[in-house]
């Protein structure tokens, strides 16, 4: 099951060893040729030197995480967000640490022991911290050091209705869905790039787009969702099993509304549900491609995911298909039709 | 050692909510029917495990109470779109719940995810309150019409925790508080299997303790004992948390002093420690001590009450840590203090006067 695999390794941003070896085992068999570049992502050739639009359909293999910053006399780690985590999600959950993946648990002050005042405020990354069970610092140095990283311990399941979750959907389900696309036959020269620290401000993907320099640029994302309880639907971005989301425009990128009417156009002749993605903030890699030499044509294609950079996130596998399913008729017509905006 | 640890992640990876024990109590008594005379269970679903003292004459009794029940959360309605909002039964602080995994209890165990807003869709102003618990929606990833046939108001749901050996002779889960104690009571029935005795022991995993300690108060009725120790968690040494209010993980089980306790089963119990070189600490409490010792001290006449706990960082929260041989030496000093307790020193109980 590869979206359990994807999501259960550890990579948090500049630290992607573990997923890049778990991506680079499952896309082996159906690679011409497979390499990683200076900053560490992983970049997979398909038909290298072919005829035709040259594509580059990336995804982000890293996820939020978290640095051990420091070791307190008493054992107990300080630690400091990579990639933007609500601290109010922290408490009370459960990560792995370091080299050897030690349980470590965010505790928080009994209730027993709180002011009323205390219990309104939310607890701020200052008064958190990763217990690992070390009685003291020496105890805690022999087990992990200052710089060790740290990720969610949360297990891939599925649930409910075609549910699916785990940590890291953003952007473990993107890795994903480029895995699926790279099995399917074709004649085009293809570029599939896992991009690293997408989560730390998008930097892996523009040196990957420089070297590639390729015709177009798809970038697939879990992103944004909130459909849920007491939502008003301007203020949910996705919504679940509506099918893939296109990007208009983000943090960082203006689309390019020619390429999005094309995919659209492709998911009407194939009667695949697309919704566009209706909020202005975040961004992903896309922000990095469409700038990269003298401009790239890209879109953004995602699956909504539920609780993104929380320790549990969901998606509808109804969506995980259906991107899969839009982004090979998508490229289904390229190879038939040539570049599409020419 | 690695059994009982392997019984405490048992009882904590269990579901049992306060009037709702049935899961740990049904693994509980598996544990013990060998160990005990009888086992049996009375109206509030208490588990009273008899264990039969030797000799001639009248026998002391001797009650062991530690609550086998932990906080739950409750549905309270299906809302649009099938997300169900939620009550506690228990205090939990509701800044803990946020991004929780859970699983309902409904006519099938669902999964599901206390939801959370993604950092990109809150404000500034968002995050810097607490989200309380009226607005926590649990999200079971169905169509409302499936949550409204597999979910009814008041099902119990409760946090996905896997029991956890961290470093050390550490452990975190959820519900330590009480299983560590019910645990702690296992360990002392094995270790009276070595041990000669007086006393007829009657170990109680009680019901109900985190709305009220309702079980141990008709457990205590029903048995009439001489005296009654009652076994629970105190908070574990933390950052910002004074001295006096939280002990220290691994430095042994804690005897509590105070006017809730009996002075002279305190001392015995300090006795007892030193005598068998058993670890312990000492906390002072100046009125409740908030477990069913409280409710053990004014059953009928009275009873003459103790209390021992085991000390745990994080309570209430699903990541609660001990130190495992704290646990264990609870179960000692239980096992010690039954063997060296006679009808002479029951008697002098009840005597407060000097003559």
């Amino acid at each position: 099951m590869v979206l359990k695999k994807l999501t259960e390794a550890f990579g948090p941003s500049g630290f992607e060893d573990e997923i890049r070896q778990v991506i680079y085992e499952e896309v082996k068999p159906y690679a011409d040729h497979v390499y990683t570049d200076a900053l560490g992502s992983l970049i997979v050739e398909k038909n290298p030197g072919a005829k035709g639009t040259k594509i580059l359909l990336a995804a982000h293999m890293d996820e939020v995480g978290f640095m051990i910053v420091n070791i307190e006399e008493n054992g107990l780690l300080r630690f400091r967000p990579l990639g933007g985590v609500d601290p109010r999600i922290l408490v009370s959950k459960v990560v792995r640490v370091g080299e050897k993946r030690h349980y470590g648990v965010i505790g928080a002050k009994a209730i027993h022991l709180q002011q009323p005042e205390e219990r309104t405020k939310p607890l701020e990354l200052n008064q958190l911290y990763i217990d690992i069970g070390a009685k003291n610092r020496e105890q805690a140095e022999n087990l992990v050091e200052i710089g060790d990283l740290a990720v969610f311990a949360t297990e891939y399941e599925e649930f409910g209705d075609r549910r699916a979750k785990s940590k890291s959907f953003d952007d473990r389900v993107g890795c994903a869905v480029l895995i699926e696309l790279l099995k399917q036959p074709t004649t085009l020269p293809l570029v599939f790039a896992f991009t690293v620290q997408e989560e730390t401000g998008l930097r892996g993907a523009g040196p990957v787009a420089f070297r590639v320099k390729p015709d177009l640029a798809i970038v697939v994302e879990g992103t944004v969702c909130f459909d849920v309880a007491g939502t008003p639907s301007h203020a949910e971005s996705t919504k679940q099993g509506a099918g893939p989301a296109l990007s208009v425009v983000d943090g960082r990128t203006i689309g390019h509304a020619k390429f999005r009417d094309f995919i659209k156009g492709v998911a009407g002749e194939e009667q695949i549900p697309v919704q566009y993605r209706r909020t202005v903030g975040g961004a992903n890699d896309v922000g990095a491609i469409h700038l990269t030499e003298m401009g790239i044509i890209s879109a953004g294609i995602s699956v909504p995911t539920r609780y993104i950079h929380a320790p549990a996130q969901i998606i509808h596998l109804d969506d995980y298909e259906n991107t899969i399913r839009l982004i090979s008729a998508v490229l289904g017509k390229i190879e038939k039709g040539g570049h599409p905006i020419q | 050692m690695q059994n009982d640890k392997a019984l405490l992640s048992q009882l904590t990876e269990s579901v049992g909510g306060s009037g709702d024990e049935g899961e740990p109590r049904k693994i509980l008594m598996d544990k013990v029917r060998n160990l005990v005379d009888e086992v049996s269970v009375d109206y509030l679903g208490n588990v009273i495990m008899r264990k039969n003292g030797e000799g001639l004459g009248r026998h002391p009794r001797i009650m062991l109470a530690a609550h086998l029940d932990e906080i739950t959360l409750i549905v309270k309605k299906i809302g649009d779109g099938g997300f169900l909002r939620i009550a506690q039964v228990g205090g939990f602080d509701p800044r803990t719940l946020l991004g929780q995994e859970v699983t309902v209890f409904g006519r099938e165990h669902l999964y599901g995810i206390i939801g959370s807003k993604p950092p990109h869709l809150s404000t500034l102003e968002e995050r810097k309150k607490s989200v309380p618990l009226d607005e926590l929606f649990v999200d079971l990833g169905m169509a409302e019409a499936k949550v409204r046939e597999l979910v009814r108001v008041g099902d119990r749901l409760t946090i996905r925790r896997k029991t956890m050996e961290l470093a050390g002779d550490r452990m975190s889960g959820k519900s330590m508080d009480n299983r560590a104690s019910v645990t702690a009571l296992a360990i002392c029935l094995e270790q009276l299997k070595k041990l000669r005795f007086q006393p007829d022991v009657y170990a109680v995993a009680t019901t109900q303790e985190e709305i009220g300690a309702f079980g141990a108060e008709t457990a205590g009725f029903r048995l009439q004992p001489d005296l009654a120790i009652a076994i629970d968690v105190c908070h574990g040494e933390m950052p910002g948390v004074e001295a006096d209010l939280a002990k220290k993980l691994g430095d042994g089980p804690v005897i509590t002093f105070g006017p809730r306790i009996h002075p002279k089963l305190y001392k015995k119990l300090l006795d007892t420690a030193k005598k068998a070189r058993i670890p312990f600490q000492i906390e002072v409490s100046q009125g409740p001590t908030w477990t069913d010792a409280d409710n053990l001290q004014v059953v009928q006449m009275g009873i003459p009450t103790a209390l021992i706990s085991i000390p745990l960082r994080y309570m209430h929260t699903s990541v609660e840590t001990l130190e495992f041989s704290d646990v264990k030496n609870a179960g000692l000093l239980l096992a010690h203090f039954i063997a060296n307790l006679n009808s002479d020193f029951v008697e002098e109980l009840t005597w407060y006067l000097k003559n």
